[in-house]
């Protein structure tokens, strides 16, 4: 299963969809963030990536949760 | 010679034989039959001409499939894609493991800095502490080293494919025709097809570029 796969059963899910879901990847192609983006993903970091940017989009996303 | 028409030395050649054998061979004497009657079969043919055509014919056969099975092997997608990827991949490695070294190195020397605001003691510490990153920081000429040993087998290796890619080209064609490349959605997706890895940097987008790109839907 992938991760967008991943996000689209747990969208799909109704004590689950409002959860926040960031995704950690490699795939940093506009495509992947975009098809991310309309399945219903909260933030989308691209590897490699320290720990700053993480605790902010997870903060960010906290924040709107 | 037409096909129906019997060469007119095998004519003489049955001739002699039937005359110094009769109309019934021994069998002890067939060889030698045979080999009469070979001897006159497209003029000079004897029997180990037809031996070593069939030699030379096995080895023809041999040569065509093994040329098949090195084209199928798919050369131009090693030379055209794996080849190249891989060299991209090890100047990342060089180029990341010389980004952390110096960012490693800047912070010992931020360390350095402060020797003198600690006790002598402390400094004496620090001093071994950094001296031992500086030494340890060494591993990035290292394996640059042996990354570019590597650069260059890859490059002898593409020349080399280069040349099979050149003489079989024709069997590749065919091949490319015959079975097209597989693609992602062929077959069930592995563990490893997932594991794509960190994109090259001047493929990839970077993160500012994914933060714009998803502010754009809002």
């Amino acid at each position: 299963m992938t991760g967008i796969q991943l996000l689209r059963a747990v969208r799909s899910d109704d004590a689950l969809k409002h959860l926040p879901f960031v995704m950690i990847t490699a795939e940093s192609k506009s495509e992947n963030v975009i098809a991310a983006k309309e399945a219903g993903v909260s933030n989308y970091i691209v590897k490699p990536f320290n720990a700053a940017t993480l605790k902010g989009k997870l903060v960010s996303v906290l924040g709107e949760f | 010679m037409p096909k129906g028409e019997v060469d007119t030395g095998l004519v003489v050649r049955l001739d002699e034989l039937r005359e110094k054998h009769g109309d019934s061979v021994r069998i002890e004497e067939i060889q030698d039959v045979v080999e009469s009657i070979l001897a006159t079969m497209g003029g000079d043919l004897s029997a180990s001409d037809i031996e070593l055509f069939n030699e030379v014919e096995a080895l023809a056969r041999f040569i065509h499939t093994a040329k098949a099975d090195i084209a199928s092997l798919r050369p131009d997608e090693v030379k055209d894609e794996y080849l190249p990827a891989a060299a991209d991949e090890l100047d990342a490695i060089v180029a990341a493991t010389a980004d952390a070294t110096n960012v490693i190195m800047d912070a010992a020397e931020v360390i350095d800095g402060v020797m003198g605001d600690v006790s002598p003691e402390i400094a004496e510490k620090l001093m071994e502490a950094t001296t031992n990153i500086y030494e340890a920081c060494g591993f990035q000429d290292i394996t640059g080293q042996r990354i570019t040993k590597v650069v260059k087998a890859l490059q002898h290796i593409e020349e080399k494919i280069d040349g099979l890619v050149t003489a079989f080209g024709s069997e590749i064609e065919k091949i490319k025709k015959d079975a097209p490349k597989k693609t992602e959605n062929d077959g069930p997706i592995s563990d490893e097809d997932l594991l794509e890895g960190p994109q090259l940097a001047g493929e990839a987008n970077t993160q500012d570029d994914i933060d714009a790109l998803l502010a754009s839907f809002d």
